[in-house]
C-alpha cells in the first residue's frame, strides 16, 4: 500500500495508534509508550518508503525493517495486520498462549517480521548481516533499523556501528528513537547516551536530525538516507513517547503499563 | 488463602536490610531495577547504587572491579541477560577470578509470562552452575530469598541467585537458617521424593497433597542450593523413597534435574524423572498456563510420579 500525501500518512498513523491501544488493552501486558513514539516514522517507512510484497513475505528483493527495539512490536504488528500479512482479528491475540503474537518478535511465528529480537541491542548486527548479504548476492534492497535510545547503552550496537562503516553498508539506514526516556527514568539521567550526532559522526556515519512526529519532514529524510551513497546513514529521530495519547506523553510508567478500560475509551476518542 | 510474594521482592527488601549492616555492600542494575527490586536498595542508599544503564556487561565487569576493591557488589537485571548477554564478563571477570559479585537474575523461567521465550531464562542455572566457583542459589519463597540474599554476603566468591516475578505461596519467615549446600524436607513420604526448586515448589506440594488420594505417599524437598547440592539428602530420600522427581521452572538439561541425577548416576540408587522444559524455548502466556501447557503444574508432576514409580527397582 503506497501512501504519498502526508494527510493520508498521518491519518493512517492514527489508525496504526487506536490499534495499538486496543491490542494492549486487550492483551493487558505490553509495552505502549515506545510503540506510540516510533508510530510515524514505521508508518512513513511502510506506507511510503519500503518495497515488499504481503502476498510474497519472503520475496527476495523487499526491503527489510529490523525493529531492534523489540518491546515495540505491537506497531509493528498493527502495520502488518494492516498491510494484509495476517487477519486483523489475530491483533486479539497479543501476547495469549498458542499467539504467533509473541510478546517480542519471532521470526520463526511470523517471518515478516524479518529477525526475533527483544533482547536490546543486536538488531543492528542482524541488519548489518542482512545488508552485506545483499551486497554479496548484487541486491538492490534497503534494510532499516530501528534502534531505542535508551538501546544505545548496548555495547553491541557500537561494535555494530563500526561494522557498519568499515563495510561501508550504505544500503543501510539506522533510525534512533530519540524519546529520551527508558524505564528507570530520562535517558540523559540513567546513562547519558548523547551528543548521539557527534558520535556516528566519529564512527564514519552520514547522519541525519529530524522531528519525529513530523510525516512531511520523515518522509523527505527516508529519501535521502536511501540515497546516500559510500557510507551507512542513521536518522536521529527527536520523538514523544507515547505520542498521541495525551497522558501517556512522557510518562515513563507507559513504558510497559498498559491502558486500562477508562483510559483505553480516552486513548481512543483523541485518536479518532 | 495462603500469603503470597514474589521471591523478587524478597532480594529487594534483603538487599535494603543488608546495606545497613555492611557499608562494603554496592549494587548495580541495568533498567531494570524496578523490575528486580534493586530499587529499595538505590532508595536507602543512593550513594551505593550504580545505574549502568542498558549494558550487562559492563555492569558485571564493573561489578567484578568493585569487588577486586574490596566491596561486595550485587548486580541485578533479568535472569536471561545477566547470565546469557553478560556470560563471558561472568566466566572470566567474575568466575576465573574468584572475586565477591553476588549475580542476581530475576524474572527467570515459564513463570515470566507474557514476555515470551527472549526474557524467560530456562538455561540460567545450567550456564551458571557449569562456571567454576560460582554457587547457585534458587529460593523457594519470599523469605528464602530474601535470607539468602543477605547470606550470599557471607559466602566467599560469586554466588547466582536466581528469582522469580510472580507471586509464589510463603512457607518461611523471617527465623529461618537458610544453609549453602542445604535442602529442607517440606513432607516426608516413603514412595517417591519430589525435589523442587523455585516457583514450581508450590505445585510439588500440590502434587503430593492429591497423590495421597491414590495412596502414593510422596515426600517433597525444596531445593534452593543448586550448586552445591545437597547430595546426601537426596541419596537419603533416594534410600528411603527408591525414587525421584525432579521439578524446576528451567530446562531438564543443566539444572536441578541434571544435578541430582548426575549423583544417581554416581550412586545407582534410585530412578529420576525430571519435569522441566524439554529442550524448547518458552512462549507468551500467563503463567500458569505455560506451567499446564509444559508439564510443570501438579498434572505434570503427577504424570512423573507415576513414570518414576514404574520404574523403582
Ligand atoms: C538486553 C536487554 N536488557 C534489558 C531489557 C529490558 N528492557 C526492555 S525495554 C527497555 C528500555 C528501552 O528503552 P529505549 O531503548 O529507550 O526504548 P523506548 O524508549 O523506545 O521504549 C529495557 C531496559 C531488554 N529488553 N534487553
Ligand atoms: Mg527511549
Amino acid at each position: 500500500m503506497k501512501l504519498d500525501s502526508h494527510k493520508d500518512l498521518e491519518q493512517k498513523a492514527r489508525e496504526i495508534r487506536r490499534e495499538i491501544i486496543k491490542m494492549l488493552s486487550i492483551s493487558g501486558s505490553g509495552h505502549p509508550g515506545g510503540s506510540l513514539s516510533a508510530t510515524d516514522l514505521m508508518v512513513a517507512l511502510f506506507y511510503h518508503e519500503m518495497n515488499y510484497n504481503p502476498n510474497e513475505p519472503l520475496w527476495p528483493d523487499r526491503d527489510r525493517f529490523v525493529l531492534s527495539k523489540g518491546h515495540c512490536c505491537p506497531a509493528l504488528y498493527a502495520i502488518l495486520a494492516d498491510l494484509g500479512y495476517f487477519p486483523k482479528e489475530k491483533l486479539k491475540t497479543l501476547r495469549k498462549l498458542n499467539s504467533p503474537l509473541q510478546g517480542h518478535p519471532s521470526y520463526t511465528h511470523i517471518p515478516a517480521v524479518e529477525a526475533s529480537t527483544g533482547p536490546l541491542g543486536q538488531g543492528l548486527s542482524v541488519g548489518n548481516g542482512i545488508a552485506l548479504a545483499g551486497k554479496l548476492d548484487k541486491k538492490d534492497y534497503h534494510v532499516y533499523v530501528m534502534l531505542g535510545d535508551g538501546e544505545m547503552q548496548e555495547g553491541n550496537v557500537w561494535e555494530a556501528m563500526m561494522t557498519s562503516s568499515h563495510y561501508k553498508t550504505d544500503n543501510l539506514t539506522a533510525i534512533v528513537d530519540y524519546n529520551n526516556l527508558q524505564i528507570d527514568g530520562k535517558v540523559s539521567e540513567v546513562k547519558e547516551v548523547m551528543p548521539l550526532k557527534d558520535k556516528f559522526k566519529s564512527f564514519g556515519w552520514e547522519v541525519f536530525e529530524v522531528n519525529g512526529h513530523k510525516m512531511k519532514d520523515i518522509v523527505k529524510v527516508l529519501g535521502k538516507a536511501r540515497k546516500k551513497k559510500g557510507k551507512p546513514s542513521v536518522i536521529i529521530a527527536k520523538t514523544i513517547k507515547g505520542k498521541g495519547v495525551s497522558f501517556m506523553e512522557n510518562i515513563v510508567d507507559f513504558h510497559g503499563v498498559t491502558p486500562n478500560e477508562e483510559e483505553t475509551a480516552k486513548a481512543l476518542k483523541e485518536l479518532e | 488463602m495462603m500469603d503470597a510474594k514474589a521471591t523478587r521482592e524478597g532480594y529487594g527488601d534483603g538487599l535494603a536490610e543488608l546495606g545497613e549492616s555492611r557499608p562494603e555492600v554496592v549494587a548495580l542494575d541495568a533498567d531494570l531495577a524496578k523490575s528486580t527490586k534493586s530499587i529499595n536498595f538505590k532508595e536507602k542508599f543512593p550513594e551505593r547504587f550504580f545505574e549502568m544503564g542498558i549494558s550487562e556487561q559492563d555492569m558485571v565487569a564493573t561489578a567484578a572491579g568493585f569487588a577486586l576493591s574490596g566491596k561486595i557488589a550485587y548486580a541485578s537485571s533479568f535472569a536471561c541477560f545477566i547470565t546469557g548477554r553478560a556470560y563471558d564478563q561472568v566466566r572470566t571477570s567474575v568466575c576465573y577470578s574468584n572475586v565477591n559479585v553476588k549475580l542476581v537474575g530475576s524474572h527467570a523461567g515459564l513463570m515470566t509470562g507474557e514476555d515470551g521465550a527472549t526474557h524467560q531464562a530456562l538455561e540460567d542455572i545450567s550456564l551458571m552452575r557449569s562456571l567454576p566457583n560460582m554457587k547457585v542459589i534458587v529460593p523457594g519463597d519470599y523469605f528464602e530469598a530474601k535470607i539468602a540474599t543477605k547470606k550470599a554476603a557471607e559466602i566467599p566468591g560469586p554466588v547466582y541467585l536466581r528469582m522469580a516475578r510472580a507471586k509464589t505461596p510463603i512457607y518461611f519467615n523471617d527465623d529461618y537458617n537458610f544453609t549453602l549446600g542445604k535442602g529442607v524436607v517440606m513432607e516426608s513420604g516413603s514412595d517417591v521424593a519430589i525435589i523442587a526448586c523455585g516457583a514450581p515448589l508450590q505445585y510439588a506440594i500440590e502434587a503430593a497433597e492429591r497423590l495421597k488420594k491414590d495412596k502414593i505417599d510422596a515426600a517433597v524437598v525444596n531445593m534452593p542450593s543448586i550448586k552445591p547440592l545437597d547430595a546426601k539428602l537426596v541419596s537419603k530420600m533416594a534410600t528411603q523413597a527408591g525414587a525421584i522427581v525432579t521439578v524446576e521452572d528451567h530446562s531438564i538439561y543443566g539444572g536441578l534435574g541434571s544435578a541430582v541425577s548426575e549423583v544417581m548416576a554416581e550412586e545407582g540408587l534410585a530412578p529420576v524423572e525430571r519435569v522441566g522444559t524439554k529442550d524448547v524455548f518458552g512462549e507468551s502466556g500467563k503463567g500458569p498456563e505455560l506451567y499446564k501447557k509444559y508439564g510443570l503444574d501438579s498434572d505434570g508432576i503427577i504424570n512423573a510420579v507415576k513414570i518414576v514409580m514404574g520404574k523403582r527397582k
